[in-house]
């Protein structure tokens, strides 16, 4: 990682300006976007949208001579090119031809993205930004710190100053009157101004329009005072029909700024007349820059159903401590990250990529359903490929999927942690190593792993049998959690076996964009799972669960190994997470609970994988509830706990603050007791509360259902 | 009648061909959009005729203080409701106030009043097609807009107005929801930047839709 973008990350981080006003938006955004969707079902209409702009990115070039047909019929003139230069010599020639002096701009993103502006100013022509937060960051010499309110980390009275600086003297920071100011300066700009540039948040190729959204009525002036009106569209803004323009509408405003619908929408189809009666020079240039490229990648082709609502950027848990500027120039956030490494190249993307902590958070309101976390995955996992695995990580893995010399050697280092931690190497080991981390305790590891005591654990003889997946964590730090599971299947009559030849669920290889490794550990632990005929394979760890259900069979079908998808499938479809399993037995009857626990409190924090891609939240809760536990919900229980693996370690800047948002949030709700379905989040929230002195209880769902039980 | 009011959301549920096809269920379409309108800080008023209509319009132009003065003008599209002979008499009520609408007079008014066409319930949302220069400058320059629209206009959502307007005949179509707003600064809601800051709509039930 380049010691620039870790300053960039720290700067970010003690900037209290930035962090406070994303923090404070990302609270207002989620209960404005849950009432802006109220009756509307997001899943159907998101579902509408993915399908409408995939079908699109499958058509882009008949899209594209459709919609230049359409639109050339009422006399607009299209201009087709993938060439960004060639988008900047067009505008730049009818400029000049025009002898356009001034240019007024209303938001786009595409512009931004082949530095439109730079280029036109250089030849001598006025380029004026009217979106208020472009405006202030042009005036300002930024870049945007957020694709829909670029001008967020800016506090009022910096507004004022830089008002006062470059534009005129005495400003104050009043918001209403620093707004009214805009209104009055910019508007003899719009009247004088030769030529109008705007993007396009919908292209149709049926009728050739394209569909433009703002608030400010910034776009209908652009659009409607300046004799020549230049339209730069990427072509991901294509669809085809005029119909199609409902669910994006819909969900566009709602998912961007939880609003039902913006101030303006402006369908322009052709050239309207100017003021003076004569006809617009209507221009519409459709750019490509990689779009094409990109539908034909297989991985990457759902990328293109992106609206840029950015409303990947308001739930992440990253974004909101940071902010955009440690992103890069244009675009940013989740699908910023995607699109940089695109529409730039691959490398561009190598450091903001480890941003992403892969919580999920994203894929759950993208109105596009683009799987953003795997998209970043994939990104890691090309950069690794392209760059080779570092010696270092090879040699980590070579320890890690060795289960016994990982065991000795972390307890090792767990006994004389110093001398160990001080070599660098333990520090880079997957997870929980490092004692240098100031904001949590770490676990003890276990003198004797989950896979030897399982063995001194007598158990009844049933028919139903069950295989036990530990995972590092469970195997190596936290055995009772194995034994907790052990217990609760055996009252349900269901024996448990811990078959010796698991190895490490290939998670840390994964995330590290080491494919190759990870299906090795998926054809592994596949072997070992499937050797004895069980009724059902169970984790207790959600991204254990989630390698064993759906990662090894995309890791191996990552790297081609096809043959043994069969075997893959068959493991996945034995998998099941202890609540969920737990739940059912209840729901059987195989399992009681007993009597007496009626009204103790607990809360409830959801893991990442559990929630957002197991889907299993309600089961734990359900199952307290049916063991008489009375559930106080805490803010953001949905939000990340900062552990995310090794992401601890590599971002710990980012981690900690991270924790410490949730750890207050914990307190805040006031329960005893906090249960989780995740080791690592325990391991995580665990250490950070006994860092706080607190006497919170902190128990994996399974511990305590153990003790509940008849 | 076939609707219900959600009591916790405020949102009213109905059909839409039933509120469409008598008067009373057509008032339920009204209340929606009159509430939806209003939370994005719009005025909504509604009056039987069109008569009332420019009685109310020239009554709130003469409080708003419309004068033939700078920066006092009132600016008024043409539109289908008022007839050449009830223009020129209306100029001749209201000082300051004219229909023959230019760049410059438009830039400078303190009000521009046009008529559209549909309204949408579910978001408070007026829709014109407006390839006609007049009405987008009435619209966008001066600090109030009062948009008059036909209660028959009324339509549910986007849907139903994306099946309506026609992109083949109108070059310009416009949706307008509130008066213009930015949230650049600090994320506070600051209602007016560049286009009108307030918005008053004059719905009317005798007038015929001006599609």
């Amino acid at each position: 990682m380049k010691q620039e973008f870790k300053q960039s990350i720290l700067d970010a981080l003690a900037n209290p300006n930035l962090s406070g006003a994303l923090g404070n938006f990302s609270v207002a955004y989620r209960a404005g976007r849950a009432k802006a969707y109220e009756g509307i079902d997001f899943e159907a209409l998101r579902h509408e949208i993915a399908a409408v702009k995939s079908s699109a990115a499958s058509h882009f070039d008949e899209l594209a001579d459709q919609f230049a047909k359409a639109a050339e019929a009422r006399g607009t003139k299209v201009f087709r090119t993938d060439d960004p230069q060639a988008v900047k010599d067009y505008i730049l020639d009818l400029a000049q031809k025009n002898g356009v002096k001034s240019i007024v701009k209303s938001k786009s993103m595409a512009t931004e993205e082949i530095h439109l502006n730079k280029y036109l100013q250089k030849a001598g022509i006025d380029v004026q930004e009217t979106d208020l937060g472009e405006w202030i960051i042009q005036l300002a010499n930024q870049t945007p710190s957020h694709m829909v309110m670029p001008a967020i980390h800016m506090t009022k009275e910096e507004v004022a100053d830089l008002f006062s600086n470059k534009v005129e003297e005495g400003q104050k920071p009043d918001i209403p009157k620093l707004v009214k100011f805009a209104r009055g300066k910019l508007r003899p700009m719009f009247l004088n101004a030769d030529m109008g540039i705007s993007g396009a948040n919908i292209a149709v190729a049926e009728t050739g329009t394209i569909v433009i959204v703002t608030n400010e009525g910034n776009a209908r002036l652009v659009t409607t005072l300046p004799r020549i009106h230049v339209a730069v569209v990427g072509l991901e803004k294509l669809i085809e029909n005029f119909k199609d323009v409902a669910p994006i509408l819909t969900a566009l405003p709602k998912s961007g700024t939880a609003q039902l619908l913006t101030s303006y929408v402006t369908m322009i189809s052709g050239p309207a007349p100017n003021t003076d009666g004569t006809p617009k020079e209507l221009h519409i240039i459709l750019m490509d820059n990689r779009r094409n490229e990109m539908a034909h990648d297989p991985r990457f082709k759902q990328a293109l159903q992106c609206i840029r609502c950015a409303s990947c950027l308001n739930v992440c848990p990253v974004f909101r401590l940071i902010g955009g500027h440690v992103f890069g120039k244009v675009y940013t956030g989740g699908i910023g990250t995607i699109l940089t490494a695109w529409f730039g190249a691959l490398k561009e993307s190598e450091d903001i990529q480890s941003l992403c902590i892969q919580c999920g958070n994203c894929r759950d309101v993208c109105p596009g359903m683009i799987d953003i976390p795997d998209l970043i995955l994939e990104l890691r996992r090309r950069l690794a490929v392209e760059q080779g695995q570092p010696l270092l990580q090879k040699a980590i893995f070579s320890v890690v999927n060795n289960r016994r010399m990982f065991h000795t050697m972390m307890r090792a280092a767990y006994i004389g942690q110093k001398p160990f931690a001080k070599d660098g190497f333990i520090r880079h080991l997957p997870m929980f190593l490092s004692n240098m981390t100031e904001n949590r305790s770490l676990p003890a590891i276990a003198e004797v792993p989950f896979r030897d005591r399982i063995k001194q654990i007598k158990q009844p003889k049933c028919t139903e049998k069950a295989a036990f997946y530990g995972g590092c964590l469970i195997d190596f730090a936290y055995p009772e959690m194995g034994e907790s599971v052990v217990r609760v299947l055996n009252k349900a009559g269901i024996e448990v076996i811990f078959p010796e030849g698991q190895t490490c669920c290939g998670a840390p290889a994964r995330y590290s964009g080491a494919y190759e490794v990870a299906a090795q550990n998926g054809a592994d632990n596949i072997k070992a799972l499937l050797a004895e005929d069980v009724k059902y394979v169970v984790s207790a760890c959600p991204t254990c669960t989630v390698g064993l259900k759906q990662d090894f069979i995309a890791n191996l079908e990552a790297v081609g190994r096809t043959s043994e998808l069969p075997a893959a499938h068959l493991l996945a479809d034995k998998v099941i997470d202890f609540s969920t399993l737990a739940s059912q037995l209840v729901e059987q009857g195989r399992l009681k609970f007993k009597p007496g626990m009626e009204g103790t409190k607990f809360t409830y924090h959801d893991s990442c994988h559990f929630k957002h891609t197991l889907r299993a939240e309600q089961n734990p809760r359900k199952l307290m509830k049916d063991a008489g536990y009375e559930l106080v919900e805490m803010e953001e229980s949905s939000m990340c706990c900062g552990m995310g693996g090794s992401y601890t370690l590599k971002m710990p800047e980012i981690s900690a603050p991270i924790l410490e948002r949730k750890l207050v949030n914990i307190e805040k709700a006031g329960a005893p007791l906090l249960l989780i379905d995740c080791p690592g989040c325990v391991m995580q929230i665990r250490g950070g509360l006994d860092k706080r002195g607190s006497n919170i209880k902190v128990e994996h769902t399974v511990q305590r259902i153990a003790e509940c039980l008849e | 009648m076939n609707h219900r009011v959600d009591r916790r959301t405020a949102r009213v549920v109905y059909r839409y061909e039933d509120l469409m096809s008598t008067t009373l269920e057509s008032s339920a379409i009204f209340e929606s959009f009159k509430m939806r309108a209003e939370a994005v800080s719009a005025q909504v008023e509604r009056v039987a005729t069109k008569e009332q209509a420019i009685d109310l319009i020239v009554r709130l132009l003469l409080k708003e203080g419309v004068e033939d003065k700078p920066h006092c003008g009132a600016v008024w599209a043409a539109c289908p409701m008022i007839g050449k002979a009830e223009a020129q008499k209306l100029e001749a009520v209201v000082p300051g106030l004219t229909f023959a609408v230019t760049r410059d007079l438009a830039a400078d008014a303190k009000v521009g009043i046009s008529q559209v066409e549909w309204a949408l319930a579910n978001t408070g949302t007026l829709v014109q097609s407006a390839d006609e220069v007049d009405k987008r400058l009435v619209s966008t320059l001066p600090l109030l807009h009062i948009a008059v629209v036909s209660t028959a206009g009324l339509l549910p959502d986007l849907p139903a107005v994306l099946s309506r307007v026609d992109p083949r005949k109108s070059s310009y179509i416009a949706f307008i929801t509130g008066p213009s707003r930015t949230a650049d600064i600090e994320r506070v809601l600051t209602i007016g930047v560049h286009g009108p800051e307030r918005l008053i709509i004059v719905m009317v039930d005798d007038l015929e839709v001006a599609a």
